[in-house]
């Protein structure tokens, strides 16, 4: 036991240690999303008011992007296993002795925390940029953001593990991850929106996490808390099962 | 006691059997080199022995543990470096070390000083806290042979040290098994297509084509077992010439490749001009000779009848490669 927490740690101190000395990568996975919040948040907010809002449309914006950064920054942790295995390093992980459960383990952990922490850094611009947040529940984002991140580092180790190279990344990108974005309610209230795209976002994972955030970070929010939760905890479990199935397929 | 016993171990792969059934023992303390084109079967066997891979039939023992029903201990006790670089470029040398200390449950206090220990037995010490991705390839595959040590296993496994690097670094990376066979008492098994290498570094060999084993002795055994000497010619028709030729009493044999025709003769320098006298009455102009005694090129080309190199143009063998490579199945 006490080896594979040591195994799960050493794999989380991994993609740490990664993350930090990517720096230009970090800058690079934050431009997007900030510049969505300054200029588009901005620029529309004394453009737009849709019935229910409270406050300004950049504060209804907020929770969105937060949630995209997590799920951008943790997919890209899960897919990066991709890249592991050309470079060949995942090789040396899986031949240890240490259970593959541990592996996805850890870099899912390591893989969320790093999505976390651009989270809490776009979280903090937003600030900068005049919106208020209650932080009483921080406890509770924290979790939540967690959730959100293991959710997607999971869906990503899962996608990884049946994709052969780097060239299905565009795919990904352009077919679920940017779906998952523009259904989830993050740039407009789900409410007003059509019957089939609100059908649609109910299967959209970042929809309960971006009704969950708006819930946490601005104190209301178009689905129950409770239902929000329940639906990232149901994900986040579906999600590892599969990443789980799938990468103790990996070669044999 | 034996490092290794193998027994019928076969892998196939839908139709192609990779390996066929094989058994081979190993025992402690010896460099074992298995030689083979590629594709012959050398990497399917030794991801077998290292579990990544379930043999389809057949068992083997590695450091007495069966590789099927005790795979966590096979991994425990042996140290492997990978044909393809396995390293994480990102991080830095010690990083590195560290991480595969860490999966090997080697104590912490203890890990920064076998990490410095066989770190300088690769002479990277000074290198030690530089990103890997800074690495030339010899020192990526010093480096990788220093991390197979980290846990101590009892068995390295080495596939292919020695590919796609320069003749000066492959000196120097035989170096250090040589070295470490000594200093670290293990039993080494490798694999390599460098003929010249394997007869000068290991102390048995087993050579492995379309997956059996086809013969395996120490290298001086196997090439007495050849005997005399190989008078290689070459001439314009090499096809007849040979034909004509293996009718003679006093050849062993004689084997077109690569536009040679390599004869095996017993006291060679004697037989040179009886060859060439024959060429010259066929009316078969010869345009070089040589003489040499057998290397363990002449004992593959004796047992497969093709050398290895001939056998890698064989687009078959390069099926065979890339299905028995390593990645998805699907």
């Amino acid at each position: 036991m006490n080896r594979e927490l040591e195994a799960i740690y050493a794999l989380w101190k991994r993609e740490i240690i990664r993350f930090f000395r990517a720096k230009s990568r970090i800058v690079g996975s934050l431009g997007m999303p900030f510049f969505f919040l300054a200029i588009l948040g901005t620029g529309l907010n004394n453009a737009f008011s849709f019935p229910g809002m409270e406050g300004n449309y950049l504060q209804f914006l907020t929770p969105g992007i937060i949630g995209m950064v997590l799920m951008f920054g943790s997919m890209f942790a899960g897919i990066i296993v991709l890249m592991d295995r050309q470079f060949g390093f995942l090789k040396e992980t899986l031949v240890a002795p240490v259970s593959r459960l541990s592996i996805i383990i850890g870099k899912s952990i390591g893989g969320a925390t790093t999505a976390m922490i651009q989270g809490i850094i776009i979280m903090v611009l937003a600030v900068f940029l005049g919106v208020q947040f209650s932080l009483a529940n921080i406890v509770l984002l924290l979790v939540f953001m967690f959730l959100i991140s293991f959710m997607f580092v999971s869906l990503g180790i899962a996608i990884a593990s049946v994709l052969d190279d780097m060239h299905g990344f565009q795919l990904i990108m352009n077919f679920i991850i940017m779906p998952f974005f523009f259904l989830s309610g993050a740039l407009f209230p789900l409410s007003s929106a059509p019957e089939i795209l609100r059908i649609a976002s109910m299967f959209d994972p970042l929809t309960y996490g971006v009704s969950g955030l708006r819930y946490i970070l601005l104190g209301t929010s178009e689905i129950d808390f409770a239902f929000s939760l329940a639906a990232i905890l149901g994900f986040s479990i579906l999600f590892i099962a599969i990443a789980i199935y799938l990468f103790n397929r990996i070669e044999e | 006691m034996n490092a290794i016993e193998i027994n019928n171990l076969s892998k196939a792969y839908k139709d192609v059997k990779a390996v066929d059934s094989v058994s081979l023992t190993i025992e402690e303390g010896t460099i074992f080199g298995l030689l083979g084109p590629n594709g012959a079967g050398k990497t399917t066997l030794i991801s077998m022995l290292v579990t990544m891979r379930k043999p389809t039939e057949g068992n083997a023992k590695v450091n007495g543990f069966d590789v099927v029903k005790q795979p966590g201990n096979v991994r425990e006790s042996i140290g492997i470096v990978f044909q393809d670089p396995s390293l994480d470029d990102e991080l830095t040398a010690y990083e590195n070390l560290e991480m595969h200390a860490a999966l090997y449950g080697v104590d912490k206090s203890y890990r920064k000083k076998r990490i410095d220990e066989v770190i300088n037995l690769v002479a990277l010490g000074k290198h030690m806290n530089q990103m890997v991705k800074t690495f030339s390839g010899g020192m990526k595959r010093r480096l990788e042979i220093a991390r197979g040590l980290v846990h101590h296993p009892k068995i390295l496994f080495l596939d292919e040290p020695t590919l796609g690097l320069d003749p000066q670094t492959r000196i120097s990376i035989w170096e250090y098994i040589k070295k470490l066979n000594k200093k670290e008492k293990i039993t080494i098994i490798l694999t390599t297509h460098y003929m010249d290498e394997a007869d000068d570094v290991c102390s048995r060999i087993a050579i492995i084509d379309s997956g059996k084993i086809i013969a395996e002795d120490t290298p001086e055994n196997l090439k007495d077992a050849l005997g005399g000497d190989v008078v290689s010619i070459k001439c314009g028709a090499s096809k007849t010439c040979s034909e004509e030729l293996s009718k003679l009493k006093w050849v062993k044999s004689a084997v077109v490749h690569d536009g040679l025709i390599d004869i095996r003769v017993e006291k060679g320098e004697e037989k040179i001009p009886k060859i060439l006298l024959l060429m010259e009455k066929k009316g078969i102009l010869v345009e070089s000779v040589s003489l040499r005694k057998p290397s363990l090129d002449d004992v593959f080309l004796h047992y497969t009848g093709k050398t290895i190199r001939e056998q890698e143009a064989d687009p078959k063998a390069g099926m065979r490669q890339r299905m028995a490579a390593w990645g998805h199945k699907r």
